[in-house]
């Protein structure tokens, strides 16, 4: 490709995607922490999160079916729905968080479904965040969120897995917007007693054919594990033990949670 | 009069046929797992191809239905409830294979099938428990390792067979999470799954989920729609005017319906009226598929609500909303009491207990009889009442209906 079109090129990248590419040409290893939008604190959690150092946060938006969700994320799902939240209510919170790191959503496909494409990214993007996960929705099926998400502007960030096949990884890489999100393991979101072998080596299969961000998440469970994934990785998602501290020790030791792994990445 | 009944091999212009290769019936249906799954979703369509063509497979599986299940399955005609209600009533016999209903065929063939995939260890969700004991069944049988999924509000409803799931060597998890019904079993074995799915078939209950398990559950279930429509032709000379099955997912009455869906016979699948997804009509993506799906005006899956477990299901499978929508198939609903009341009729004017499920079929029989007087009604008892009777001890009681 010309300079010109690899300017273009880099020019298209979103908000998400260029803040992480310099972030990672700097040097840094990234730090994405996940919080349940509509759990009690979750906003001071996510400002806490921030200031510790995250890079960009991820806010889950509570839904009644979360099949890729281990107990602790279920657990904080389910009581931020009993307490009301909806896929507005916790938009209308996140458009007043002021962080300085980009936002991105993780939520199932049927919110999306049913709000229908174009309307739930707009949703998004009105309220600030610039890129979406779906974890039920997997590339084979993408096709026409991919496109309404490019239309509007918003970043749909694929996942891949440790049994995604060779041919079609580089396709799916190549679709994913924002980064890659590289899931660690076989199984669902939850810290592990031990990184998995798996988490660096679908790292490593994704940096192969991609020249994205490549995030490690589901299974990371303590700063060293951070640390061993991004040996291979550029950054880590950390989901589950976040919100076990925001349920156990509220918004303010997230923050604490947060600068252990934002220190162990940056000292190795 | 219908035409000759065509083998499933030979149907692919059947209304019920293959679905597309991204396992679309229509708009309904596709493939939406978690990406850890697509691969195993994909390997799991290839060997069902393959299976399916080979011969010695569909034998192996077609004796073990014969010589273990006890197919096929009798075709009864039902004298004294059809005088009461003035339509001639057949009962196809679901009830009387081995493990009490239609479940064990979906079961022997996805067990062979795991097998013959390498897999040794078979997870499961229930909901009534049928198809958790027709799995632990099957997983006893091939010397299979087996965990069942059973939501804690069934798992106390549902005690004997929570009991029989033990006893064939199984293990019974009572989930906790969500509302704890049969969706939240569908969620926590499909976790199970994602983490296990190197030596784990997921041996899915119902025609429902991605593909290629809504046509591959109904394929399995075809024998009885095939049965069912020799039996009707010996016994009358053709096609029934109506069939009707209780839909929860709709594991049974795709089966029934494969039979005739071709022909011009009436299909008729009944709804619970808490559970009424086709009748509510909203499209939604939950457990794989997409499908009709009971959600709350911003998307949240909604609770069901019947008296019967089995059909407490929010969704419906993809065939069926596809069905559905081009006409072909009907979706109305009954209310828990008039469950009740078709339930004890069968009792007594027949001296076969329904399960609860296939009351629903025969409710909506006994509302609409005025309308269909003096035709030929073919109904899918899908099951035995044994697992009910704790149950509707405390029902009819509070009903004063047995004294």
């Amino acid at each position: 490709m010309s300079a010109a079109e690899a300017s273009t090129r880099r020019d298209s990248f979103g908000a998400l995607e260029t803040h992480l590419r310099a972030r990672r040409e700097s040097g840094a290893k990234l730090l994405v922490p996940y919080v349940t939008g509509g759990y009690q604190g979750w906003q001071r959690a996510v400002e806490a999160a921030a200031a510790a150092g995250a890079d960009a946060i991820e806010i889950g938006v509570p839904f009644s079916d979360p099949v890729m969700d281990g107990p602790v994320i279920q657990q904080a799902s389910t009581a931020a729905l009993a307490d009301g939240a909806t896929p507005a209510s916790v938009l209308e919170e996140a458009r007043e968080l002021d962080t300085g790191v980009p936002h991105a959503v993780m939520t199932y496909y049927n919110l999306c479904h049913h709000q229908g494409h174009e309307r739930f990214a707009s949703a998004l993007l009105d309220a600030g965040v610039c890129a979406a996960i779906l974890p039920d929705l997997p590339y084979v099926e993408a096709g026409s969120w991919l496109e309404a998400a490019a239309e509007t502007g918003l970043e749909a960030i694929l996942l891949a897995a440790p049994t995604t096949p060779e041919h079609r990884l580089a396709d799916l890489c190549g679709a994913s917007r924002g980064f890659v999100y590289a899931v660690g393991l076989l199984g669902v979101t939850g810290e592990r007693t031990a990184l998995a072998r798996t988490a660096t080596e679908i790292a490593a299969r994704c940096l192969a054919v991609t020249d994205r961000p490549v995030l490690t998440g589901v299974g990371i469970g303590s700063p060293s594990q951070a640390v061993e994934a991004c040996e291979v990785s550029d950054g880590v998602i950390i989901g589950s033990a976040v919100v076990r501290t925001l349920m156990s020790d509220g918004p303010e030791a997230v923050g604490e949670l947060v600068a252990s792994y934002r220190t162990a990445l940056d000292h190795g | 009069m219908a035409a000759e009944t065509d083998g499933p091999t030979s149907s692919h212009r059947s209304v019920m046929g293959e679905p597309t290769t991204d396992g679309r019936f229509g708009d309904f249906g596709g493939r939406f797992v978690p990406e850890t799954l697509v691969a195993a979703c994909e390997e799991l369509e290839a060997a069902f191809r393959e299976a399916w063509a080979d011969p010695a497979f569909v034998a192996e599986f077609e004796t073990i239905l014969r010589d273990y299940g006890g197919r096929p399955s009798p075709l009864t005609e039902c004298r004294n409830l059809s005088s009461q209600l003035g339509v001639r009533l057949l009962v196809k016999r679901e009830d009387l294979n081995h493990t009490g209903s239609h479940k064990i065929n979906n079961v022997i063939g996805q067990a062979l099938l795991a097998q013959r995939m390498g897999k040794t260890r078979l997870v499961a969700e229930t909901g009534a428990g049928q198809h958790g004991v027709a799995t632990a069944t099957a997983a006893a049988l091939l010397g299979m390792e087996c965990k069942v999924y059973m939501g804690a509000v069934d798992v106390d409803r549902q005690a004997l067979n929570v009991f029989r799931m033990r006893l064939l060597g199984s293990e019974v998890e009572s989930v906790q999470s969500g509302s704890r019904t049969l969706k939240d079993a569908v969620n926590e074995a499909l976790r199970d799954w994602v983490a296990t799915v190197e030596n784990t078939h997921y041996c899915l209950g119902s025609v429902m989920g991605p593909h290629p398990y809504p046509w591959m559950v109904r394929t399995f279930h075809h024998i009885l729609g095939d049965e069912a429509a020799a039996q009707c032709k010996d016994l009358t000379g053709g096609d029934p005017d109506v069939v009707v099955a209780c839909v929860g997912g709709g594991s049974n009455a795709a089966g029934i319906f494969s039979g005739f869906a071709d022909g011009d016979a009436r299909l008729v699948g009944v709804e619970p009226a808490g559970g009424a997804a086709v009748g509510r009509g909203v499209p939604g993506v939950v457990h794989g598929m997409t499908s009709y799906l009971m959600q709350d005006e911003v998307g949240q899956v909604m609770e069901a609500e019947s008296i019967s477990a089995g059909l407490d299901y929010p969704g419906v499978g993809p065939e069926h909303a596809y069905l559905a929508a081009i006409g072909r198939a009907e979706y109305p609903s009954v209310t828990d009491d008039e469950v009740v009341e078709a339930f004890t009729l069968m009792s007594r004017a027949e001296g076969i207990i329904p399960a609860l499920e296939c009351a629903h079929a025969l409710a909506w029989i006994v509302r609409a009889a005025p309308e269909i007087q003096g035709q030929t009604v073919l109904m899918n008892l899908s099951g035995r009442g044994d697992k009910d009777v704790d149950q509707m001890m405390d029902v009819l009681g509070m009903h004063g209906i047995v004294s």
